[in-house]
């Protein structure tokens, strides 16, 4: 092998990115910016916390009957009478869902292909990762299977279209009829998994992108993470499996 | 005590490259990594072949320099050690130690373990620094820094610009590294009049170059000076807050 001289000079530094344009306008010039995109999926991330929370609880009315669970949906939709018409408040916060998890999904592609480009040539010996955990690394997978479950979820109980007798209004009904299938039980389970597995990484690391640090508050914050994934995991669960024992239906 | 090493080999940046396997034998414990290195090149040179290039210098741990992934691990196993610091008695008699440099489009490889760690320079250049007007030097008890500031302005200065932080992230992000050069300025009296200037700046000087953190928290086990993933969140909050701040320095209320 003969020497041959290298240089630096030889092997460049190449920018992976293009800098944001600096005079764009508040809030797209922080949106721009990788570290803006990361604040960006931690206030969407708060949005769909926030939803499947009330979600969760509200549907935890299953357990208190028929009655119940449709008088509370029917609530959904007269919120904010007889200030706004029927629907609207549901319909305004549909939509900021919807922007949210738009959002939410842009900002992690769009980080996911950056992280990508910035190690175009992979270790060719086998890592041994220290702190990056299961979750951490699969977050770009388990957040596909989230996002698959909830196109079906609105397919199957808010639209309709892939639930076997579907009754609008009746959510007990329908919420029954769907469950009793065992490949949805199943699905519906495995979906929820990937969904505690995401919270886990999620309602921990959103504070390190918005900066809520204190170190002597930090170790708070694995425990929230921890003890809400556990909680959101438990309560979905056990909707399937109450159909399934017929404790509900 | 006895090694087989397998070390990538790689003539220039655009060659392809491998993993070449060698004999380290008669090796004390006490010796760190590179003095392996050391001897390993020494039987090649007399053997007459090309020696394993390696970034070294202060083998103190203090430089920086000496980066390099043994068995998977930026520095290799062990905490808060540079590769310079990595002793042969952490390893078993006998082992076989893989030896790669680091990957990250940031680092372009320069030949074998050794690659171009320049785009930190670009960084540190942005805005890592303060603007002092030259002169006589002031009377350095005009401005009072509490001991306790100064303690945790040194334990982010610490930053020796490794790049393990880089290596280590599945992301390829520089955020520790960034965040460390900003926050030792920011804590101290002297730093406050550039910070948001400094924060927007140092922080798409890094983009350009680097991956994103999505907090695996890699890198602060990676790093030989045990710098915390806490600077990371100051560094987000310190971005956010420059989006606005920097326009009102121009009298945009």
């Amino acid at each position: 092998m003969a020497a041959s001289p290298r240089s630096t000079v030889e092997a460049a530094v190449k920018p992976i990115s293009r800098r944001p344009a600096s005079n764009a306008p508040w809030p797209l010039n922080i949106y721009a910016s990788a570290v803006g995109k990361k604040w960006t999926m931690a206030i969407t991330g708060l949005i769909g916390m926030g939803f499947i929370t009330v979600h969760m609880l509200g549907n935890l009315k299953i357990y208190l009957g028929r009655e119940e669970l449709n008088h509370y949906a029917e609530g959904l939709r007269i919120f904010g009478d007889p200030f706004v018409p029927r629907g609207v408040v549901l319909d305004i916060l549909r939509i900021v869902l919807f922007i949210a998890l738009v959002l939410h999904v842009h900002a992690a592609y769009s980080l996911w292909m950056t992280n990508r480009r910035a190690r175009p040539v992979a270790y060719a010996s086998r890592r041994d990762y220290i702190a990056a955990n299961w979750a951490s690394r699969t977050m770009i997978w388990t957040g596909p299977i989230v996002l698959l479950f909830i196109a079906f979820h609105l397919l199957d109980l808010t639209f309709g279209n892939l639930n076997p007798s579907f009754i609008e209004g009746d959510v007990y009904h329908n919420v029954v009829a769907s469950l009793q299938r065992m490949p949805v039980m199943i699905v519906y389970i495995l979906a929820n998994a990937a969904l505690g597995i995401h919270l886990w990484h999620g309602a921990w690391s959103l504070f390190q992108s918005i900066g809520v640090n204190n170190p002597y508050l930090n170790g708070v914050r694995r425990v929230f993470a921890t003890v809400f994934a556990l909680a959101i995991v438990m309560g979905n669960v056990s909707f399937p499996i109450a159909v399934a024992l017929r404790i509900v239906g | 005590m006895q090694f087989t090493l397998k070390v990538w080999r790689q003539t220039g940046p655009s060659e392809k490259g491998a993993f070449a396997t060698y004999d380290a034998s008669g090796i004390s414990e006490d010796m760190s990594f590179l003095e392996v290195l050391d001897v390993v090149n020494e039987d090649l040179i007399e053997a007459g072949t090309e020696p394993i290039a390696f970034d070294h210098d202060c083998r103190e741990g203090i430089c920086g320099s000496c980066g390099m992934m043994v068995n998977g691990q930026a520095h290799g196993p062990g905490t808060r050690t540079a590769t310079c610091q990595l002793h042969m008695r952490v390893f078993n008699d006998g082992d076989t130690i893989v030896v790669e440099p680091w990957r990250s489009a940031a680092f372009p490889l320069v030949r074998d373990l050794v690659v171009n760690r320049s785009a930190l320079d670009r960084i540190v250049e942005s805005g890592g620094f303060i603007s002092v007007s030259t002169g006589a030097a002031t009377e350095a008890n005009l401005i009072p820094v509490p001991k306790v500031v100064a303690d945790a302005a040194m334990d982010v200065a610490e930053c020796i610009g490794c790049g393990a932080c880089v290596a280590a992230c599945p992301n390829g992000a520089a955020q520790l590294f960034t965040a460390a050069k900003m926050q030792h300025l920011n804590l101290l009296p002297q730093g406050q009049s550039e910070r948001y200037q400094r924060a927007e700046r140092m922080v798409e000087t890094m983009e350009e170059y680097f991956g994103g953190c999505t907090n695996h928290g890699e890198c602060q086990f990676a790093c030989p000076k045990g710098i915390s993933i806490d600077v990371i969140a100051y560094m987000n909050r310190d971005y956010m807050a420059a989006k606005t701040k920097n326009r009102k320095l121009t009298g945009q209320a």
